[in-house]
């Protein structure tokens, strides 16, 4: 069993509740520095990318030739700015709502799996609580809208709660599907299911979800209010929308928000459809064998699986951010035909054609090529159902190695590999565990 | 088609409320309308099949005043407003290609009744051209001629608490507005 | 227990949503500058626009019962800012015509290749900054890369990027350069595969198909009405360019150049087939149209400017010498328009017979283009006013002058 940061605080004589605290408090200063760290490398490249694409150089000066520190000397001066408050506006919920959006965007990241037992809320809901939580980033926005006192904000919060709760419904409904087809809500498990080579990766498992990525993506870009459905700032109609009234800090706190979620629903979607924390070629689980090695080596796979994710969330993010620069934006009306009238159908659709296709022929996908290009995802889920190795016992590769192409379950069941970390489904484990290296 | 035609055909249909015209001036010649005529006039324009000036380009008022009395006494005329309207036509043309315009001239007193103060008032064409509207009234604004009849009638490029009539060649900028020093 | 609906009132009164009343600039992002549009909305339905303007009020015209008509050119350069030279084009043949100035062919050539370069540096203007409306930010900037082309040339023949002064009545100030007329054809060479790329991003787009297809429909008796002209009118399927139609002394300007007037006839524009076809839900006179009108009187003054440039090459006389600063004017009147980028520019000139002007008056094209707002956006959703007033392509220097 590895210890971890709870054993290693009490061992050390701090009393159990604190050392629990402490425990909880690793991942989220980790998670903040994410999202805030995040947006200051995205801000920055945002510049960068819209830069290059309109024949500018974009920043160059700040922190040397490439402008690195631009966003770090905004961020500065957004400090140094006056915090002002219009007299209009509804004073204690206008300084809240930035926190609001903040928070969600923050809080569902804490659900977020990096790696195999890295995230900061090991949960067997995840996908559940990611998109519940993202969700609640719209009730900022809406404050702030309301509270601003100001026509243009009230305007860029209403159509933000039209829009927000209407790509709900098939941003919900694509994500079912990856979820139906793992047979689990479990992101960490999700992510291991696409283990392998990219065959296994869930958009290449079958026709529909091929397909109904590409509407994730559409539902995604709509549900953070990226262009061209940035409607609820939509600056040549409502000035700057719902964030007309803020400046300064608060005022970044929305850009962070903005930034977390962008990066947040694009890292859903690696984890979902895009292999997760694996990359297209299997170099440390199967080529080196690390991932199962434990220790040292173990870390650095999870290390590499961790940098992987947040390489294809961040190719997401520049997706989104090529887009933002490309396109004119929609009409108000136009989102919600888009929504009602293309994504909810199409994504229903993938919804049946996935189902039709995982009970007829399960079989005629990538997956089920020999292994390594393919895996048995049933034996997968089934061992980690019905495994009796305890919380921290898992899937061993070896069942994804070509020897045991296809294993059974109840001798899986005992086998445990010490360095994995997930809790079972339904499982009492503390949440929040988290290795110690 | 020429401006003569259109005069004797004018002459010809409305009398005496065609007042005069100016067929030799030194660049455009025009025809002078009575106040009273001007819409009738204006509505055969555009609608008579022959001529169909639909487009109103402009409408000016000049102002014949000279303030210096010495300069006044040698201008040769008595100080008046001219209101000048443009008309042309995109359906017609000249049988060499070129624009076909007309140019109507409304003659007013300065001042109604002679009343310093009292602005002269001219009927609108707004009812003829929609774009009178907004012409009618820069021109109320700038020179100070109320169109009797314009649907709204009020200043549009200056403030609406603005004094005076800046066209007008006796107009003295205010000393002072809101704080802002004039002068 | 139920309500009674007998009055069907009742049930309006509580399902009655409130109107709202919206402050539209004069600091908005897209109102081309100082515009200010009182808009009553209901949700995000407009039911009444009532524009406001004046804040760049000047009294130009007062100015120039004060000054000798070359010494009001600059102030016609501040009227459309953007297309200054066709400003000055505009007041030099009025003033020339009540002169009855004669200039030289190579001096009406000079003119023809500076007004349509004028007219290409505007309408890259207009069509960038139609995409900023619509929420797209980088055809902005590809126009002004190719619109910085235009302005070092300008900077080249007169010394000044913005306010030129340099068609002056009787000529303009000063030759062309050596080497111009090279560096221009060069420039006209390099922006024509240009434009396709502003097809891509704009014209064929869908999603800006979406936006401005069937958007502010306009027929030709409404323009005409409404006195709107340039694009606007011929947007709308009306057949008039005062390049053809105007008066002897514009149009003599062009004579003899080969050149159509762009409007959509018979269902088709006269330069569809190298260009991206109508798309279906387009209507004629909608903001697609005007949009697509200006994108192809770019092409045409590109190729207007290739004929002027080699008719200058070999046209006799000089580039037109200024008129003296204090000429004497003749007394009489003259009004004049002409085709300038944003519609007809008139210019009316009352003389005493001094040399400083009785009365000037501007006729500004925009000014009756805007004047269609509050009648085009009635009952247009929010996002579409300012995509309406963008396909107008105001300039309010020109309107409040």
């Amino acid at each position: 069993m590895q210890t971890t940061l709870v054993d290693l605080l009490t061992s050390a004589g701090l009393p159990d509740p604190l050392a629990h605290v402490i425990r909880a408090l690793v991942p989220c200063v980790l998670i903040i520095h994410l999202v805030a760290v995040g947006a200051l490398v995205f801000i920055w490249l945002e510049r960068k990318v819209s830069g290059r694409i309109q024949d500018r150089l974009g920043p160059t000066r700040v922190g040397g030739r490439f402008g690195w520190l631009q966003t770090l000397a905004d961020g500065i001066k957004l400090i140094a700015k006056e915090d002002i408050t219009p007299g209009e506006a509804d004073a204690m919920l206008f300084r809240i709502a930035p926190y609001v959006s903040f928070a969600a965007s923050f809080a569902a990241w804490l659900a977020m799996p990096f790696a195999v037992g890295w995230s900061g809320l090991d949960m067997n809901v995840a996908v559940f609580f990611v998109l519940a939580v993202l969700g609640l980033e719209v009730f900022g926005v809406i404050l702030a809208g309301y509270a601003s006192g100001s026509k243009w904000s009230l305007f860029g919060a209403m159509r933000e709660a039209a829009q927000v709760v209407s790509y709900e419904v098939p941003l919900g409904l694509c994500v079912v599907i990856p979820v139906f087809i793992c047979g689990t809500m479990n992101l960490t498990t999700i992510g291991e299911m696409q283990r392998g080579f990219a065959t296994n990766w869930l958009i290449f498992h079958d026709p529909f979800t091929f397909c109904v990525f590409w509407v994730y993506i559409t539902c995604g870009v709509a549900s953070v209010n990226r262009a061209p459905f940035d409607l609820a700032e939509a600056e040549s109609e409502l000035v700057a929308g719902f964030h007309t009234e803020y400046s300064g800090l608060r005022w970044s706190f929305f850009f962070m928000a903005e930034y977390g979620s962008m990066l947040l629903v694009s890292a859903l979607a690696v984890i979902l459809f895009l292999g997760a924390w694996h990359g297209p070629i299997p170099i440390f689980s199967i080529g080196l064998g690390w991932t199962d090695a434990g220790g040292i080596l173990g870390y650095l796979a999870s290390l590499a699986g961790c940098a992987n994710l947040i390489l294809k969330s961040s190719l997401g993010v520049i997706v989104m951010i090529w887009v933002r620069w490309t396109l004119p934006r929609l009409r108000i009306d136009q989102v919600m035909t888009t929504c009602l009238k293309y994504c909810v159908p199409l994504a229903s659709f993938c919804f049946l054609g996935a189902l039709a296709w995982q009970a007829w022929i399960p079989n005629v996908t990538p997956a089920s090529l020999p292994a390594p290009f393919g895996i048995d995802r049933a034996a997968i889920r089934e061992s980690w159902v019905t495994r009796a190795g305890g919380p921290h016992a898992t899937v061993s590769d070896a069942q994804l190695t070509p020897q045991t192409a296809s294993p059974v379950p109840t001798t899986l069941a005992t086998q445990s590999v010490p360095d994995r970390n997930i809790p079972v489904a339904g499982s009492t484990a503390p949440i929040g565990r988290e290795e110690t290296p | 088609m020429t401006e003569l035609n259109l005069y004797e055909t004018l002459q010809a249909k409305f009398g005496d409320q065609i007042a005069g015209a100016n067929l030799e001036a030194i660049g455009d010649s025009w025809i002078e309308v009575t106040a009273a005529g001007l819409v009738e006039v204006c509505h055969f324009l555009k609608h008579d099949p022959n001529w169909q000036f639909n487009l109103l380009n402009c409408i000016t008022v000049v102002d014949y005043f000279e303030p210096d009395p010495k300069k006044a006494a040698k201008a040769g005329w008595e100080p008046h407003l001219e209101v000048v309207y443009h008309l042309s036509s995109t359906e017609q043309k000249h049988e060499d290609g070129t624009r076909f315009g007309v140019v109507l001239k409304v003659m007013t007193p300065r001042w109604k009744d002679d009343q310093e103060g009292q602005l002269p008032e001219v009927p609108s064409v707004a009812s003829v051209w929609r774009t009178a509207d907004w012409h009618e009234r820069e021109t109320f604004d700038l020179s100070g001629v109320i169109f009797t009849g314009h649907p709204d009638l009020r200043r549009i490029l200056c403030p609406e608490d603005w004094e005076g009539h800046p066209l007008r060649k006796d107009y003295e900028m205010p000393l002072e507005y809101h704080g802002i020093r004039g002068r | 227990m139920a309500a009674s609906v007998a009055d069907q009132r009742v049930i309006e009164f509580d399902v009655r949503t409130d109107e709202m009343l919206v402050n539209m600039g004069p600091q908005h992002p897209s109102t081309h500058g100082v515009l200010r549009l009182v808009l009553r909305t209901d949700g995000e339905v407009v039911s009444e626009v009532e524009p406001h303007l004046g804040y760049l009020h000047r009294c130009a015209e007062k100015i120039g019962e004060n000054l000798t008509p070359r010494q009001w050119v600059p102030y016609t350069d501040r009227m459309d800012y953007l297309a200054g030279m066709n400003m000055n084009l505009g007041w030099a043949l009025c003033v020339e015509k009540l002169l009855d100035h004669n200039l030289s062919d190579k001096a009406k050539h000079l003119r023809v290749i500076i007004a349509e370069m004028g007219r290409i540096a505007s309408h890259l203007v207009g069509m960038g900054a139609y995409g900023l409306d619509l929420g797209t930010f980088s055809p902005f900037l590809y126009a002004f890369r190719e619109r910085e082309k235009i302005l070092d040339l300008f900077e080249e023949a007169c010394g000044a990027r913005l306010t030129y002064s340099y068609l002056t009545p009787g000529g303009a100030t000063a030759d062309l350069p050596e080497g111009w007329l090279d560096k221009c054809s060069a420039f006209l060479d390099q922006f024509e595969p240009v434009i396709q790329e502003y097809h891509a991003l704009l014209t064929t787009n869908s999603i800006f198909i979406k936006r401005t297809a069937n958007i502010g429909v306009m027929d030709a008796e409404m323009v005409t009405d409404y006195g709107c002209t340039g694009p606007v009118l011929r947007g709308s399927g009306v057949d008039h360019d005062l390049r053809r139609d105007g008066e002897e002394i514009y149009t003599e300007m062009y004579e003899n150049y080969a050149f159509e007037v762009v409007v959509q006839k018979d269902g088709h524009y006269p330069r569809d087939h190298t260009y991206p076809p109508v798309p279906k839900e387009a209507v004629l006179g909608d903001c697609w149209h005007r949009f697509y009108v200006r994108m192809l009187e770019v092409v045409q003054a590109i190729d207007l400017v290739r004929q002027a440039i080699e008719r200058y090459r070999s046209a006799d006389g000089d580039w037109g010498i200024p008129i003296k600063l204090t000429q004497k004017l003749p007394k009489g009147e003259v009004y004049l328009e002409t085709e300038a980028p944003r519609g007809q520019m008139g210019f009316y000139l009352v003389s005493d017979g001094n040399s400083i002007p009785r009365r000037v008056r501007a006729r500004s094209s925009c000014f009756c283009n805007l004047s269609v707002t509050s009648d085009v956006c009635r009952g247009a959703l929010l996002a579409d006013v300012p995509a309406i007033v963008g396909s107008l392509d105001v300039v309010m220097g020109e309107i409040d002058r």
